[in-house]
């Protein structure tokens, strides 16, 4: 055997340059970019269409800003906008907090008992259906009412509550996930520097649970912001969420105005996931 | 490379030694140059047309499947028949002493038992050449010399070439027949271990091998003035005339006893700035007259002189070495 | 006493609102219709300090009686096993190409795979309308080119069911399967070439068996909420796709038959309940 020289031999060369990986990295390229194709071919002709001037959607009538002006004016839908973004802030707010809690009890807690049967309720709204939940929460409000006359009148409270309790479950899994695995030596090492459990928990694993945090609000609050399933079954007529009042609207038929909104729910996601990038952005050491 | 050849490269960290291993399985393209198997140019060929065996660092053991079904795996790409599976797989598990864990799955099997299977799943299919990265790095200290040997035995046995990736050089001066000894990409020194070891070549491969003295100097007239040192060496062969390194190996060094005055040719007097014992060696550090340290490696039987001592040292002509680059 | 504090919370808050509700769910099933606001009888009624029973499983029974119900929760499961079979077959390739990606460049594909998932259901449900319908922009390019003389009739389709509900649940999917991928050492498939594996061989025999849990967990994911879906099959579906949660929907809203909607609700949780365990696992054994 002869030994050739290394000098020509790229040092970052690895398994996926290779020639015979190459045809079938290429292979898998357009397996990748014809399925992001698939979920964004739609998106992206919706977002286009919003600035057509025609009257029907989908239609290409001339560049236009007219439905970004029609869904200024459209003062059911702005309300409803309202409305929901209001209840989508507070059910996220209210989830971070219980879901932080129960995250980390789920972590640090140890074993005390129930933690099993605690575990399964933290999990069961990712799994369970959403008419299902939608259905059984709706349940729990009459019977609450009939026992105590509270809620005497179901709407934004009662979507935000049930809201509230769907983000719970989506934050205690993602706080999970961070705090898994270091929070306990990283408490350990505050107390061995004298730091009592009030103060380790407040310097040490709270700014380590904090993207998580930040991304499970952000998270809980898309979540409240998309969903006319569960809002359907616990509101009441004073509840017209966004999700709600569109769906509504669709089922009648559909408008450029929808468009419209698409362009800016699509720019207020990008912003959130930015931030929430951001937040969970690897850091260095 | 000879058939039946145990060949060790050895080299540190990003020296290309991996490199050069992945290189030879197909793994990597050469951008330039060319790898050649009994004449042949192994370019065209992609990795599974190979006939070369692999041993990875970490072992890629399948974990999905059983130790047998691992060791048949490369028979089975092969087309071979059930039965002639079934008797070979049972030859290379027995030649490693596993015949009894052939149901087992990689997750319940030892460092050593792992390395096996490993070594006997690439050596089943009667390889030509087979490339071993870092064989030995994954297991325990203790573990590591008796496996060495077992791996030597196993490549008599067999015939196969063995191309060994290390960066330990005791393991690759006691397992192989030639060590090529790479730095930064290049082919430092290729020769047996007791040739490498005696008579290194450069400052780098003087200094991963046994951490020689490498002192620095001026020759002229069959002798070389070593300022840093503080003192003149007269290597056996006559040195090219102009600047020049030599190499001189730590347990060369003799330790004159105490009131004796060092040579003037091949010694010098210096003080003792650290001593350590190493078990079977003492580690002196030596700092001679012109401010160089030197080590020195004295038997574990020997008095050694207290740190902070005058001490003279000396040495045979034949001990110098004068170094290429 | 300071874990307790921090646990009581949640805790209190779960029970109330997930265990509670599910225990109701139980008990409206078994209750009778009733006119009148709200429309059930509790299943027990309290005469003078003692609980007498007057539930009824006729909800049950009806869910076994008529063969709506059974038909619709077949319907359901096949729709949803489809869909997760499509979501895995077009994941399983994106998947593997992420994984497989530069580590600096994950991340952006993540986000690319993601991203869809935030721009709001309703609207990519409303963009499928848009594209589907008859006047809408497939038809008209199909007419535009002349491939057909008058528009397919795309809306309102099995097709177009399927297409909402796999554009839905793909990066579900995508997740699991990329999770699963990228923690296998390349050099697995690498052994398996030094050993004589051509690629696809390679493929199927080392790396097609290590990712089947999370393929499992990815079909799963999409299986599980597919198999209740109302808004999907209502906007894109044909009238008669009557899957068990638009069945259910139907007879709360518009029969106002709580029980009967609560006894579908049950049903539906017994046919995933396996399902949904296995999922568990499968996230434990991570």
């Amino acid at each position: 055997m002869h030994h050739p020289t290394l000098a020509g031999v790229r040092p970052e060369a690895s398994f996926a340059s290779t020639v015979a990986n190459g045809r079938r990295c290429a292979m898998r390229r357009c397996g990748l970019i014809a399925g992001l194709g698939f979920l964004w071919a739609p998106i992206l002709l919706l977002a286009g269409y919003a600035f057509s001037a025609d009257r029907i959607p989908f239609q290409w009538g001339g560049l236009s800003l007219r439905w970004f002006g029609a869904l200024a004016a459209n003062d059911r839908l702005i309300e409803a906008a309202w409305l929901s973004l209001r209840v989508a802030a507070g059910a996220a707010s209210l989830a971070t907090l219980l879901g932080g809690l129960a995250g980390w009890a789920l972590v640090r807690g140890g074993a005390f008992r129930g933690r099993a049967a605690f575990g399964a309720l933290a999990g069961a709204p990712l799994v369970l259906p959403e008419v299902v939940t939608g259905l059984s929460l709706l349940l729990l409000f009459v019977a609450l009412a009939g026992a105590t006359g509270w809620p005497a009148e179901r709407g934004a409270t009662t979507v935000l509550l049930a809201h509230a309790t769907l983000g719970t479950a989506y934050v205690a899994v993602v706080v999970q996930a961070r705090l898994a695995g270091q929070a306990r030596e990283m408490e350990e090492a505050a107390a061995a520097l004298g730091a009592a459990p009030p103060i380790a928990f407040l310097t040490v694993t709270l700014p380590l649970m904090a993207p998580a945090l930040v991304a499970g609000w952000l998270l809980a609050f898309t979540l409240s912001l998309d969903d006319v399933v569960v809002a359907s079954f616990v509101s009441g007529p004073a509840g017209t969420t966004l999700p709600i009042y569109l769906f509504s609207r669709i089922r009648v038929g559909l408008t450029p105005e929808i468009n419209a909104l698409g362009v800016v729910i699509l720019g207020v996601a990008g912003l959130a996931l930015g931030a929430a990038a951001w937040a969970l952005r690897p850091r260095r050491g | 490379m000879a058939p039946g050849e145990f060949l060790a490269l050895l080299g540190g960290s990003g020296s290309g030694k991996s490199t050069l291993l992945r290189l030879v399985a197909g793994f990597e393209m050469p951008d330039a140059g060319r790898v050649l198997l009994d004449g042949a140019d192994l370019a065209p060929l992609p990795p599974h047309r190979r006939p070369v065996g692999m041993v990875f660092q970490g072992y890629a053991l399948f974990p999905h499947l059983t130790v047998f079904d691992n060791v048949a795996y490369g028979l089975r790409r092969d087309g071979a028949a059930r039965a002639e599976i079934a008797r070979r797989v049972a030859e290379a598990l027995a030649l490693v002493g596993l015949e009894r864990l052939d149901r087992r799955r990689p997750h319940q099997l030892s460092g050593g038992q792992r390395q096996r299977v490993a070594l006997v799943r690439a050596l089943v299919r009667r390889p030509r050449v087979m490339l071993l990265d870092e064989p030995l790095a994954a297991l325990d200290a203790g573990l590591r010399e008796r496996t060495g040997l077992e791996l030597r035995a196993i490549q008599r046995a067999t015939g196969a070439a063995f191309v060994m990736v290390t960066h330990d050089q005791a393991e690759a001066l006691a397992l192989a027949d030639r060590v090529a000894v790479l730095d930064q990409g290049r082919l430092a020194q290729l020769g047996t271990p007791v040739a490498l070891y005696e008579r290194p070549a450069t400052r780098f491969v003087a200094g991963f091998l046994g951490a020689a003295n490498v002192l620095e100097g001026r020759a002229a007239g069959g002798v070389i003035a070593c300022a840093a040192a503080g003192c003149t060496l007269r290597p056996a062969e006559t040195p090219p005339e102009g600047p020049v390194a030599t190499a001189l190996r730590p347990e060369r060094i003799r330790v004159l006893p105490p009131g004796a005055a060092a040579p003037a040719e091949n010694g010098l007097a210096g003080t003792v700035t650290e001593r350590a014992f190493r078990g079977e060696s003492w580690l002196l550090v030596v700092r001679a007259g012109g401010g160089q340290a030197l080590r020195v490696v004295l038997p574990a039987g020997a008095a050694p002189p207290a740190a902070q001592t005058p001490v003279a040292l000396a040495w045979d002509a034949a001990s110098v070495v004068v170094l290429a680059g | 006493m300071c874990r307790a504090l921090i646990l009581a919370p949640p805790l209190l808050w779960l029970a109330l609102f997930v265990a509670a509700p599910l225990a109701i769910l139980g008990a409206i099933a078994l209750s009778e219709p009733a006119a009148g606001i709200p429309p059930f009888a509790s299943p027990l009624a309290w005469d003078g300090g003692w609980p007498r029973w007057q539930g009824t499983l006729a909800s049950l029974a009806a869910l076994v009686e008529d063969p709506l119900y059974a038909e619709a929760a077949l319907r359901a499961l096949r729709v949803a096993a489809v869909t997760g079979a499509l979501c895995l077959a077009i994941a399983y390739p994106m998947a593997l190409c992420i994984a497989r990606a530069r580590p600096e460049r994950r991340p952006l594909l993540l986000l690319l795979v993601l991203l869809p998932f935030w721009t709001g259901f309703l609207l990519r449900m409303s963009a499928w309308i848009g594209l589907l319908r008859d006047e809408g922009w497939i038809n008209g390019v199909l007419q535009g080119l002349g491939l057909t003389q008058a528009p397919l009739p795309l809306l309102y389709s099995e097709a177009a069911l399927m297409l909402g509900m796999v554009h839905s649940y793909l990066p579900f999917a995508v997740l699991p399967l990329f999770a699963t991928l990228s923690r296998l050492d390349p050099a697995l498939e690498e052994a398996a070439a030094a050993l004589g594996a051509r690629p696809a061989m390679a493929f199927w025999t080392v790396t097609l068996p290590l990712s089947l849990p999370g393929a499992a967990a990815g079909f799963l994911l999409a299986f599980i909420p597919a198999a209740g879906e109302f808004v999907i099959p209502e906007l894109l579906g044909p009238p008669e796709a009557q899957l068990i949660g638009r069945v259910l929907w139907a007879e709360f809203f518009q029969n106002r038959d709580w029980p009967l909607a609560a006894a579908l609700a049950l049903a539906l949780l017994a046919v995933l309940v396996l399902p949904i365990l296995l999922f568990q696992r499968l996230e434990v054994r991570r």
